[in-house]
């Protein structure tokens, strides 16, 4: 037993450490892979001194477990790593919900605190798994990015929420399978009906706090099965999941209760008056001459750029101003991309030097004198609304202040609006210039355009 | 039960101390980290299933197990993928 409970604690600290290393850029990689050791340590550990019987079984579920987890990790886009994620993360809801309801019917009479941990394990499990999976299907677009309202949306999850507490309390009281089984078909629907009303750009925040509830659902299993590796580890993941949940809202400048419940409370988003309003569309060469005789360039990528596939182009694209003397650099919104950091990934892939990613503090103060911002891909990160119209859903959201640079490229594939399913306002304005098409296409075509020059 | 009370309690405030200052550029590897390593139901699934006495705990512990490997490989190794590209 005390091998058992040492090797344990090795793998405690591995995930400390493994967490402790992801969070500086340094040792990042090193963290994961400690805490992949310990992963490991752990699972044998488990497999060796806990099974009875069943092993030739286990060892075929985890067989196949590696083999549909591994070609999905390892050929899933770096655009598509955020709904991967939700994923893996709904799997291991799913994973720990069963645990519980299997060791209820191992062993169905126990203590109170014993079914309190069992009744959490299922909930949150269930609520994880059915909330992952709703996020999946919004980011990879299979259903539609907009916060979804149901007639009633609001009252049916606070039902939800009342008949789930009631089940626990009920389970609690009287164990009975049949009242635990129905727990987690509660669960199912409140996870699907909590996440359907978050939105677009929204999504991540909510990938990242069904994150939490996962681990909150295994601390709760290591109650169950009176494991201490699963509560710390589980708790940590609880824990950390929370507060890097609260640094991406606080990157975007909201709330989280706005993030999650934002959508039962705007009404209705200011109705564009203007149907026809005139935009200024330019061609390839226009813009070379642009940006081949200015001094001062950024560039904002967005998720279309990642989508086209384009981050390579762009690069191109920059060096050669760079080589006709134009200083060049990158500005990265905190959440450009899908996810937090999800763009500079992206543009890590194309060998963008480090150095010329710029934040929004760094680019904004001095962007009165940048000749050219041009925004490839993006939409909701450089408009307007979200610092001047109050009645933006995306208000109060951080932006690159581009419409005060002396000029605008704005390089759309059309004039649908971005992530969020909000209008921009500075797609009108007088300084912009729109290059309808493929961002890697046009992208192209402009290279060939400036090394004409 | 106190004992796992204790435990609970200390590894919120590990957990809130490891993570409190990261940069954005991490956010999304260390979500994509700690996904990974909650895939340690895995343990629990393996214990359970190891112990099982009827079919349906079988069913229910197989079922857990490989849905927990899929949490554990899949989050490390496509954590691993989005730290390459930092490698410089």
């Amino acid at each position: 037993m005390t091998t058992v409970g040492l090797m344990y604690l090795v793998a405690s600290l591995c995930f400390i450490l493994a967490l402790k290393g992801l969070s500086s850029p340094k040792y990042a990689r090193y963290g994961n892979l400690v805490g992949a050791f310990g992963m490991l340590v752990a699972v044998v550990t488990a497999y060796v001194h806990g099974v009875v019987h069943n092993g030739l079984w286990i060892l075929v579920a985890i067989a196949l477990g590696v083999v549909v987890g591994i070609p999905a990790a390892r050929s899933v886009k770096m655009t598509a790593i955020p709904q991967m994620v939700a994923l893996f993360n709904g799997v291991g809801g799913a994973a720990a919900a069963l645990v519980a309801l299997a060791e209820f019917f191992a062993v169905p009479d126990t203590t109170v605190m014993f079914r309190l941990a069992t009744v959490l394990t299922v909930l949150i499990g269930s609520v994880s798994f059915s909330g992952s999976v709703v996020t999946f299907l919004k980011l990879q677009e299979l259903m539609t990015t907009r916060p979804v309202l149901l007639p009633a949306g609001q009252q049916l999850a606070i039902a939800a929420a009342v008949s789930s507490v009631a089940l626990c309390a009920l389970t609690m009281a009287v164990p009975n399978g049949f009242l635990l089984w129905l727990l987690a078909v509660v669960g199912l629907a409140l996870g699907v009906l909590f996440v359907l009303p978050v939105g677009g750009a929204d999504v991540p925040i909510a990938i990242s706090l069904l994150n939490a509830f996962t681990g909150l659902a295994v601390a709760a299993s290591g109650y169950v099965l009176a494991n201490t590796l699963l509560i710390v580890a589980g708790t940590l993941v609880g824990a950390s999941g929370t507060i890097l949940t609260r640094l991406m809202a606080q990157a975007m400048g909201r709330s989280l209760a706005n993030i999650l419940f934002g959508a039962f409370k705007a009404t209705t988003a200011a109705v564009q008056g203007e149907e026809q309003r005139t935009v200024k569309s330019g061609t390839v060469e226009d813009v070379a001459i642009l940006l081949g005789y200015a001094n001062n360039v950024v560039v904002v990528p967005g998720y279309g750029l990642a989508v086209a596939q384009a981050q390579h182009a762009v690069r191109e694209l920059v060096s050669t101003l760079e080589k006709r003397g134009v200083a060049v650099s990158y500005g990265i919104h905190p959440v450009a991309g899908r996810m937090p950091g999800h763009m500079n990934v992206l543009l890590a892939e194309a060998d963008v030097p480090y150095e010329q990613l710029k934040e929004l503090d760094d680019v904004n103060p001095g962007i009165t004198s940048v000749d050219v911002a041009v925004v490839v891909g993006a939409n909701d990160v450089v408009n307007p609304g979200a610092r001047d119209e109050p009645s933006s859903p995306i208000y109060g959201m951080p932006i690159f202040d581009v419409d005060r640079a002396k000029s605008v490229v704005f390089m759309k594939r059309s004039m649908r609006p971005g992530f969020a399913g909000v209008d921009n306002e500075l797609l009108y304005n007088p300084k912009t210039t729109l290059l309808f098409g493929d961002a890697k296409d046009s992208l192209t075509k402009l290279l060939a355009a400036v090394k004409q020059l | 039960m106190i004992d796992l009370l204790t435990i609970f309690v200390l590894a919120v405030f590990v957990g809130f101390e490891v993570v409190s200052k990261v940069s954005t550029i991490l956010h999304t590897p260390l979500m994509s980290g700690a996904n990974a390593i909650h895939g340690v139901i895995l343990v629990g699934a393996i214990l359970i299933t190891g112990s099982a006495e009827s079919t349906l705990e079988l069913v229910l512990g197989l079922l857990a197990v490989f849905l927990a490997t899929v949490n554990v490989v899949g989050g490390f190794v496509v954590t691993d993928r989005m730290l390459e590209m930092f490698r410089k």
